[in-house]
């Protein structure tokens, strides 16, 4: 049904420096449960995770060179599980 | 929809050889049709299984004190009958099944966009479903935590807990490798014309439960993954002596397992909506508001699983946000009955039997539905959480739902899958035999659970005896009138008579091949010009 769409074709460089970057933020993730950062050592590892999360879903995954409604469509899920997330802490901040 | 009956030479996917023979031609098949029926069969097999468990418990609940088993016995026969039932059956069931077979037929395709992805998905399910019932034979005695393995009772029972978990995990990637099929084969493979809104009813329901078993399932595997490693490397999850919490436990599982049960329905009002035109010889009332109120029970349906937690012990903010939230899902359901039964307003009604079990359906899902509200109310459900009131409700909702659903598909397009049909006379007798046992049966637990019988428990008070022996009556009325169905089904498939293409006068994509179909269902992909129920 739908039309065929033009194949992205990514530069090998660009493959190698963002597996550089998701290298050098899983030694950074490891590395900063060494550091006391007190309650805010899961949101440091948490923003980092959403960052590797996002470059794999751009790049590798191609969402950045794909239509805009499938950017749109995997946003819907990361607002789903946000929601999620927020109506399951109405629990535990007000228990 | 299309105009012309495709006329196919080729030889029909029953009669099809391909390079395997024998059992190996199915089992090694990726044609979607054969896979739908392996499906089929297996779930045919386990739910004779968990059904004849079901009638042991309610014969063992015909008389106070021990009937025919200890309480033990009835602990882990209550938990094999919900995990075959729900992990294995009513979750893949309509999608599975049907999905499978008629999904791309309905849209015009020749299968589904990953052939052996499908075959793989039901390797898995066998898989998973060899190893959840091994826990019943291997290791320290079946598990008797109920399907819902709640923590932390779910890792310190004694019972052979470690290989249901797994079997529900194993499962879990098959339903989540068939929805992906789904998706993907909706977006892609729809016939030339066949826009969003020229797609049949049954395609949309499959198209949103395929998101809920794509989004939610991989929670309820990560969850049952940390009930393993809290049992075998005491990880403090969810048991509060290693610093867990075991209302998580519940979070995470309910955040699954309340979507699931539109995995379960969805399929099932899919199915509904297309028998319902089909027979009313009318084009359905209010198409696209069907189509948005099955995406917004998709969509609210995430947000309302704390309903089951009412007495867990949540916060007060929660406890009235679920409560709300769960009066809202109530509403596009609503919008679906009001415009099947607009649908049938002055229409010249064909009543045959997939007609019927669409009545009985939209008869028993109300019931169940408002049986659902008064769950949904905080008070009322403070009082009834746990009785046997619970166990009517849900009843009514995935059998009266997801199973007269699956049995009025079943009825549906059984021409179309045979090529034969079956005795209507035996069809219609079965069924009323089924349904007034289906309601001797449940009716009654509501009033128990009104009067404060507990669900789970192999025993009672005095109190509660007369309508026990009512229910368990029900129990085997409704075990012959299944008995009569699938037999006379089982019968018909070799010696019913053979059925013509379009037997229903069904408008939809499928009833314009052969039956059965040919093996790559359409010699052209159809150009659809109309709308799905065009009888005008």
């Amino acid at each position: 049904m739908e039309k065929e769409q033009h194949t992205h074709i990514v530069k090998y460089k660009t493959y190698v420096f963002v597996l550089i970057a998701l290298l050098f933020m899983t030694f950074t993730s490891v590395a900063i449960t060494s550091l006391n950062l007190g309650p805010y050592t899961v949101s440091a590892a948490l923003l980092l995770a959403g960052c590797k999360s996002l470059l794999v879903l751009l790049i590798f995954m191609h969402l950045k060179f794909d239509k805009k409604f499938y950017a749109i469509m995997a946003a819907s899920v990361f607002l789903l599980l946000g929601c999620v997330i927020f109506i399951t802490f109405l629990d535990y901040l007000y228990r | 929809m299309s105009d012309t009956v495709i006329q196919n030479p080729e030889p029909n996917y029953l009669e099809y050889q391909g390079r395997y023979k024998g059992i190996f031609a199915w089992i090694f098949s990726t044609d979607h049709k054969r896979i739908g029926l392996l499906y089929l069969y297996s779930m045919l097999v386990l739910f004779s299984v968990a059904a004849i468990l079901g009638l042991l418990m309610k014969i063992e609940l015909i008389a106070p004190g021990k009937t025919i088993m200890d309480a033990q016995t009835y602990n882990s026969f209550f938990t094999l009958h919900g995990i075959t039932m729900i992990f294995l059956i009513v979750v893949p069931g309509l999608p599975a099944v049907f999905g499978n077979f008629f999904l791309p037929l309905m849209i015009g395709a020749k299968d589904v966009a990953f052939p052996k992805l499908n075959l793989l998905s039901w390797w898995i399910y066998i898989l998973g479903a060899a190893v959840a019932l091994s826990a019943q034979f291997f290791g320290d005695g079946p598990p008797d935590t109920g399907w819902t393995f709640y923590a932390p009772y779910s890792f310190r029972t004694g019972t052979n807990m470690l290989p249901a978990v797994t079997g529900a995990f194993i499962l879990g990637f098959s339903s989540i490798a068939t929805g992906l099929n789904f998706i993907v084969t909706i977006h892609r493979m729809r016939a030339p014309g066949m826009a969003w809104m020229k797609m049949p009813l049954f395609p949309w329901a499959i198209y949103g439960t395929s998101w809920i078993q794509v989004l939610a399932t991989p929670i309820v595997g990560i969850t049952l993954l940390m009930i393993v490693l809290e049992r075998t490397l005491q990880i403090g999850f969810f048991d509060p002596a290693l610093g867990g919490d075991p209302i998580l436990y519940q979070h995470l599982f309910w955040i699954y397992s309340h979507p699931a049960v539109y995995i379960m329905i969805l399929p099932a009002m899919g199915v509904i909506s297309e028998i319902i035109p089909t027979f009313a010889r009318k084009t359905i009332f209010g198409y696209k508001a069907i189509v948005v109120s099955t995406l917004a029970i998709a969509f609210v349906g995430y947000f309302v699983w704390g309903h089951h937690m009412f007495t867990s012990g949540m916060s007060g903010t929660a406890l009235y946000t679920f409560s709300i939230l769960t009066f809202l899902v109530a509403i596009p359901s609503a919008i679906k009955i009001f415009n099947w039964v607009a649908t049938l307003h002055k229409a010249s009604i064909d009543i045959q039997t997939p007609f019927l079990w669409a009545l009985c359906f939209l008869f028993v899902f109300m019931i169940g539905g408002l049986s659902g509200m008064v769950l949904g109310a905080l008070s009322a459900n403070v009082h009834l959480h746990d009785t046997a009131f619970v166990v009517a409700h849900f009843h009514f909702i995935v059998f009266g739902g997801t199973g007269y659903a699956f049995f009025g598909a079943l009825h549906y397009w059984y021409p179309k899958m045979f090529g034969r049909m079956y005795d209507k006379g035996w069809a219609n007798i079965g069924l009323a035999v089924f349904f007034t046992g289906f309601n001797t049966l449940y009716l009654p637990m509501f009033y128990l659970g009104m009067i404060g019988m507990p669900r789970r428990y192999y025993d009672y008070v005095e109190e509660f005896h007369g309508p026990n022996i009512v229910s368990s009556f029900g129990a085997m009325l409704m075990i012959s009138g299944l008995i009569i169905i699938i037999t006379n089904l089982v019968r018909s498939a070799r010696k019913g008579e053979i059925a013509e293409a379009d037997p229903w006068k069904g408008k939809t994509l499928e009833w314009t091949v052969a039956s059965p179909p040919p093996l790559e269902n359409f010699a052209e992909i159809p150009v659809v010009t109309k709308r799905p129920y065009d009888y005008e």
